[in-house]
This record gives structure tokens, sequence and C-alpha cells, in this order.
């Protein structure tokens, strides 16, 4: 079981929560986990959301594997100029 | 499925990397036949035009376009009611859709309210004043501190407060990131430092204005050449807002005369493919100076109040930033970016910084390099300098003590693997600008910042000519010398000379998709499908060659440019070259090539340590910058001139950031310095020979190590030269622009 920490404004999409226990092993299925648990993230995915695991932050990559005893964080899309 | 290669470091040998040779580009820049988003013609072309308004806000009660139709020479006006609303309920969309043309009201001013296309630039002009628009005026905020008040003029009434949904607001979020217990934190120090700052809006200050040429053919066929970081998204963005498919329509970026973050965003590009649409004829559309300035997309104005407690010794006990970024008429993600950077630089044990994105009456902020980053540095780094005046240490002593390392948990969340911030900082500390003398009205300061990089969508094709000079086409807009990097990272692969590669942006019909140059993801990304690509056409390489020698694929090696036969029983044949598979390959099996598509995520961090020396007139508050040296932590340098050249140009805008450029709204909420006259950005006369020194800490998600580089240094100057002119006039500064006015009203303050 992974616990997955809930940056900034995404938080009002999993109910206020700062962290959520998640059963996931890639970045896949994390987000459909997040979307049949929590209704209200899948706008805030279409949106765009990044995760970063271990440090490294993925925009795209949703087949990227999560090691079970990652540091994981969830965030909105960043963008840059 | 393509085969997935292993994106890690892996400290190889390099022949051609770290060289620096020219940009292929160079010439057709410096001779006047490169050709940027105005150069492009097209047989029987329009001239279009935006009618902009008046006003920071109005309520749009009707358009009368009656007159300027009649008018000869005109093929179209068009308006909102030619724009219908396709976005499906995506309020991004809506809100880019709404942004290229006012709706009901007009959100600022410079708000588009309608277009024209005329075969001439004078017609067009007077069909403009022809179209009549009877506004009735609304209240307007373009201050951010105001527009969070109770009572202010709201921009957007569908938005509503997140404790109370029967109440519009301006503030469309706020965004909390940190960790521990700041108020133990507090608790725990001898010494607290607590500073409120303000920053003016800024523009990126691009020389080359925005500008397009759009065809629409009746059958639905579009193209678009256009200034642009981004073609690919301007392509999905364009079609989505006019109902157009997406592979139909083909976009082909410009050479770019600089986008720096306000080239990410369409602005008249959908307007342009509209009135072509409508007249099916090519239209070409230039901003002037007057509308990049008003309604393109500058970056925030802000507000902040820092505080930072610490002890004795210099250790911070718990930091704390409340800092509101206004957004323009359209909501962003500013304040969110601004609270997640803001301490990003420290180990910190209790942290927490909240942004706020406040919408008002001004245009639609787009990104700025680092975007949202030097705000909240300029107040955290120029409260990390009081702190250590407090302590009894010298700036970078202190910051070393807090800076943050590998393990780190930074203040936005995750864990830092190894980053460069302390390398940065010691360089610094040993770096000779810090040891000169300084004189009468001079001053110095240094300070720190952060950026995260980012990669993304990335796809590229590598294409070995008969002769064996390869075509590499990339699908991110060149924005500062990626074409050389691109070139030689081909060149290193291959073996073969950095000139026999020819490497050109492709259109978007010509490779998968791009996201767009934008979070230093040019060279980071490309750069690891190029790598991909030309591994790809060595395997080829290697399998004609096999094929030429009829000998195993697993007996064929690939060095220094050639296919060399391994082991002793093939030790009678001799290495084919490159040139010599290639000009066999038409009876080997065809062209060879490689190709890549890649999601390159994992970009590495970046930080940039800055030291800067002025000395501030006293008579007039006028500060001229005598030395200013920049130390980044770049992850692998391809080519070393363009990773200086990111360096400080970053630097210099920084510079006329702090110093001089500045919005200037009037009481009627318009915008009054919309040109290079009055909106001052540094020229070369402002600026001294701007010192560099990179430091190589690679990145280990990248088979080179390389990090993004372009947009880390912007980050420090506003608060090393806050420091810098602090220091030379005896008065904390705490409002950019630090212009000669508001430098004499500080001391002048601070005597009476």
């Amino acid at each position: 079981m992974l616990e997955v920490q809930v940056s900034g404004s995404l938080r009002t999409a999993v109910s206020g929560a700062a962290s959520i226990k998640v059963e996931a092993a890639t970045i896949r299925e994390l987000m459909n986990y997040l979307i049949a648990h929590y209704p209200a993230m899948q706008s805030r995915i279409d949106e765009g959301v990044a995760v970063s695991i271990n440090g490294n932050i993925f925009r795209d990559n949703w087949s990227e594997t999560i090691p079970e005893d990652a540091e994981v964080f969830l965030m909105p899309r960043l963008a840059g100029g | 499925m393509a085969e997935a290669f292993d994106t890690s470091y892996t400290d190889q040998e390099f022949k051609v990397i770290g060289s620096r040779e020219r940009r292929p580009d160079g010439l057709d820049k410096v001779t006047g036949r490169a050709r940027y988003g105005a150069d492009a013609t097209a047989p029987g072309q329009l001239v279009g035009l935006i009618l902009r308004s008046p006003h920071a806000h109005a309520k749009i009660k009707k358009i009368d376009t009656s007159k300027a139709e009649k008018l000869p020479g005109v093929k179209a006006v068009l308006t909102s009611a030619d724009l219908p609303d396709l976005t499906n309920g995506n309020r991004g969309n809506f809100d880019i859709l709404e942004n290229c043309m006012a709706r009901d009201r007009a959100l600022y001013d410079g708000h588009a309210v309608a277009a024209v296309a005329a075969i001439d630039m004078e017609t067009a002009k007077q069909a403009l004043k022809l179209i009549k628009v009877t506004y009735k005026k609304l209240p307007h905020v373009t201050d951010v501190d105001e527009a969070m008040k109770d009572g202010a003029p709201i921009v957007h009434p569908h938005i509503k407060a997140a404790d109370d949904q029967s109440k519009s607001t301006n503030l469309v979020n706020a965004s909390t990131f940190g960790h521990g217990d700041t108020e133990a934190g507090f608790e725990q120090a001898d010494f607290i430092v607590e500073e409120s700052f303000k920053t003016e809006q800024t523009h990126q200050g691009y020389i080359e204005p925005h500008a397009c040429l759009a065809t629409v053919g009746a059958d639905g066929q579009g193209e678009l050449w256009v200034t642009t970081q981004g073609h690919f998204t301007f392509r999905s963005v364009c079609a989505d807002l006019l109902g157009m498919d997406i592979a139909k329509l083909k976009v082909t970026s410009s050479e770019i005369g600089g986008g720096f973050g306000g080239k990410t965003h369409v602005w008249i590009e959908p307007v342009a493919l509209a009135l072509s649409r409508k007249t099916n004829l090519p239209v070409k559309m230039t901003m002037t100076r007057d509308e990049v300035f008003r309604a393109t997309g500058p970056t925030a104005s802000t507000s902040m109040d820092i505080k930072i407690g610490a002890t004795k010794d210099g250790r911070i006990t718990a930091a704390t930033a409340h800092i509101r970024y206004q957004d323009g008429a359209f909501p962003g993600i500013w304040g969110m970016l601004g609270a997640m950077t803001a301490f990003a630089c420290y180990d910190l044990e209790n942290v927490q910084a909240v942004g706020y994105d406040v919408l008002v009456n001004r245009p639609k902020v787009a990104a700025y390099r680092a975007p949202s980053a030097p705000m909240a540095a300029f107040g955290v780094e120029s409260c990390m300098d009081l702190m250590a005046e407090k302590v009894g240490m010298t700036p970078v002593d202190f910051r070393l003590k807090n800076a943050a390392k590998e393990g780190t948990k930074a203040s936005y969340g995750p864990t830092y693997g190894p980053i460069g911030i302390g390398a940065t900082l010691e360089a610094v500390k040993n770096h000779p600008h810090m040891r000169a003398r300084l004189g009468k009205n001079q001053g110095r300061g240094m300070a720190c910042g952060f950026w995260f990089n980012f990669g993304g969508q990335t796809c590229v094709d590598l294409n070995i000519s008969t002769d064996g000079t390869v075509n590499l086409t990339v699908g991110t807009v060149d924005v500062g010398g990626a074409r050389a990097s691109m070139g030689m990272i081909a060149a290193e692969e291959l073996g073969i000379p950095y000139e026999d590669i020819k490497v050109t942006v492709g259109d978007t019909n010509s490779l998968g998709h791009n996201d767009t140059t934008e979070g230093s993801r040019g060279t980071f990304s490309s750069g690891m499908a190029t790598i991909f690509a030309a591994r790809n056409a060595v395997e080829e390489l290697r399998a004609r060659a096999a094929q030429t020698w009829d000998i195993p694929l697993e007996d064929v090696g690939w060095e220094d440019g050639q296919a060399m036969p391994l082991g002793v029983k093939h030790n009678n044949l001799h290495p084919l070259s490159l040139k010599e598979i290639a000009k066999a390959s038409p009876r080997t099996g065809g062209p060879i090539a490689g190709h890549n598509e890649v999601v390159a995520d994992g970009a590495g961090v970046s930080f940039a340590s800055h030291i800067c020396d002025v000395e501030v007139d006293p008579e007039t508050g006028s500060t001229k910058i005598l030395r200013y040296t920049v130390v980044q932590d770049a992850g692998k340098a391809i080519n070393p001139d363009y990773v200086e050249g990111q360096m400080q140009g970053a630097a210099a805008q920084g510079i006329g950031w702090a110093l001089n450029e500045e919005y200037i709204y009037g009481a009627d909420g318009r915008l009054e310095n919309p040109g290079f006259l009055d909106y001052r950005i540094p020229v070369c006369s402002d600026l001294p020979m701007i010192d560099t020194q990179i430091l190589e800490i690679p990145n280990p998600n990248h088979p080179y190590g390389i990090r993004g580089v372009g947009e880390t240094s912007i980050v420090p100057p506003l608060a090393a030269i806050a420091s810098a002119v602090s220091n030379a006039v005896g008065v904390r500064m705490t409002h950019t622009p630090m212009s000669p006015p508001r430098i004499l009203k500080a001391v002048n303050e601070a005597k009476t």
C-alpha cells in the first residue's frame, strides 16, 4: 500500500486529505485508483497532474513504475517558460 | 511499442560534447536571411487587424460592423459571434477563446473585441475605425491587494469563494506547501525577521512581436506559419477552438526572436485562422509593440509577506511565506509555482508557503522564464540577508549552513537526489569577485535561485543520406542554440563530424507530437530522443555491415563512425565507415534511418547563485551594475557557449526586472507605457560583461547527465541586486523595480 502525499490545491479533490493510501504499482494504476475513489479527481487529472516518485517529477509517463516503499507526491501539472 | 532505452546517466567519455561548435542558424540570422513570424507571404494574402478595448472593464452592449463590412477592400469582419464555444465544458480552453476575443465583457485594456481582414493595411485600419462598439464601463481593479478586498470589482462572477459558494471572488486558488510545525519552529528562534515586499509587472520583452500567416481552404485544410515556442501545442489548441481536425492543420514554426514563455500561449493565431476560414484567403497578422504590451501575457505583479526564524548559531528554525500573484483576467497557476519554489534552496524542518492566484483587470499572465520563482526569491533571499546580519554571519555562510542537499525534504514535498545548491554557494564563496574591493556609494549582494526543469513528449527523426551526411529533424523549437546541441549529440553517437549533420525543426506534419519548448526542456528532451534515434540508426548501420560481410550481427561493433568486425575469425575484414555503408544502402535494404519517440521525464532540478556589485548615484538614485557573476549547476554542458549565453541572458533580464521594468497603470485602468521608450529593458550599454561559471553536476536521469539550463538564472537577480543596492544606500529595498525615484524615496523616508 503506497502512501501518496497530496500537494496544494489538489487536496480539495480528495476531501482535504494531506495523504491517502493507494494500491498501485504504476502511475496509471494510481490515476485509475484516484478516479475510482475520488470522482472529483477526474477533472483535475484532465487539467493535468504530475507525480513525484522519489524526488523525480513525472508529468506524462503513466507507465512509470512506483516502487513499494517510494516517496510519492501528487501535484498539479507544472509549467515553465 | 518502441524499444525502451535506459535513460540512466552513464558517465561516458565524449569526443564532441563539451566543445563550442557554431550554431547552424547563425549565418542566416546575421545576414538577414532567417525567416521570422512576419517574413512569410502568400499569393492574395489579406492583412488582419484587431480592434481592442480602450476600457479596463466594460460590458459590450453592441458591436455594429455594418459600415466596416461595406468598405471596399474589406473581406471579413469578425466578432465573438464567429467563434462559437466548441470547448465542450473545458473551462481552460474557454478562457483561451475568451481571451482571444472578448464575448460579453472586455476584461482589460487591450482585450480584443473585433477583427478585420482587408486587402491592405490602410483599408484594414480604416475598417477598424468604422466598427462601432457600444460599451458600458464597469468598475475595475488592477492591484493584487485591492483585488482581494471585500467589495472589489469582480473579474469573473462565476468564480466562487472556496468557503462560500454564494459569493464571487477574485481569489482563484490558495496553494499551500510545506511541512513541520512553523509555530513551534518560530518559538525556538532567537531571532525573527519579518518583512513585506512588492514586485511590479514585467514583460518578457522579446524583440520579435507575435506574427503569423494563416491559410484555411474551403476543404477545411489549414496551414499556419507562426512564431511560437510550441507549434504542436498551437496546432492542438487552435484546432480545438475552431473545430478543426488536428491532422488537417499544419503548423510551421518560424525562427523565433525571443519567447521566454510568452510564446507558449496563443493570442492572435485562432483569430487569423478564423478570418482565413471566413474569406478562404491567406491572412497575415503582425502585432504592434503596443499590442504586445497590452494584449499578450506579461508576468505577474506580486505582494508578499515573508517570515524567517533562526537560532544564534545561524540555523533556521522556521520559515513562512504568503505570496499574492495577480494572474491578470484569467486563472493561472502562478501563485502555486511561487509557493513551491520560495524555499526550495533550503533544508528546513518547519516551513510553509502559501501562494494566492488573484484575478485583476490586466492582460492574462503568461509564463516568463522560471515563472513565479524570481518574485518569491526576491522576498525570501532578501530576508535571508537580513537574518544573516542578525546572526552575525556572511550571507554566503548563512546560506551554506542552511542549504538543501541530497536527502533534504524539499519545501514543496519530494526528497532531493544529488543537487548543486551547496556547490554553487561554495563556488561563490571562493570566487575572486567576492574579494574585490568596493568604493564609495557601491554595494555588493548575492542570492540563490531554484527551478524545477521539465521534460515531456518528444519525437525526432534521423535520416542518413547516401553520401553519409545526416538530416536530423526535431520537434522542439530552437530558442537558444538547441540545433547546435542536437547536431553535436547526433555526431557524438554516430561518430561523424558535426559539420555532416543538418538539423531542422520539423513542422507538425513531419513528426509526432512534441510538447512546447518550455520548462528548460529542449536540450534535455530532444537530446534524449536524438541519442536514442541515433542508436537506432547505428543498429541499422551494423545490420547493413553484417549483410555486406555476410557475418552475424553480433559480430559487428560500432566505433568512431565505423562498423568493426569483431573477433579473430573476421580479421580479414576491413572496417566499413558510415559513408561507405550509406553509399551502398540502396543495394542493402534502402534508406537508413533512426527514429525515437519518448516521454522524457526525470529532468533534474537546477540551482544558481549570483554575485552583483552596483554603484548608486546618491543625487539621482540611478543604479549602475559594476560587476555580475553567475554560478549555475547546469548538468552536462553540451555546448558551453550556449549554456553561458542562457545564464547571461537570464541575468540580463533579471537586471532589467530589478532596476527598470514596470507596467504602469493609470487610475482609469489603462496601461500608460506600452512601448520600449517608456518601458525600458536593459541594452548592452547598461550591462557589464556577465561572468559565468558552469558547474556540471550530472542529472542521474539522462544518459549524458543533462539538466535544464535556460530558466534558473533569472531567479536570483532581483534579490542579489536588491541586496547590493541596499548595501550601497544603507536602506533595505523591498519594492522592484528599484528605479531612481523609488530609491530616492526610500532613502529620503529613512532619513525622516
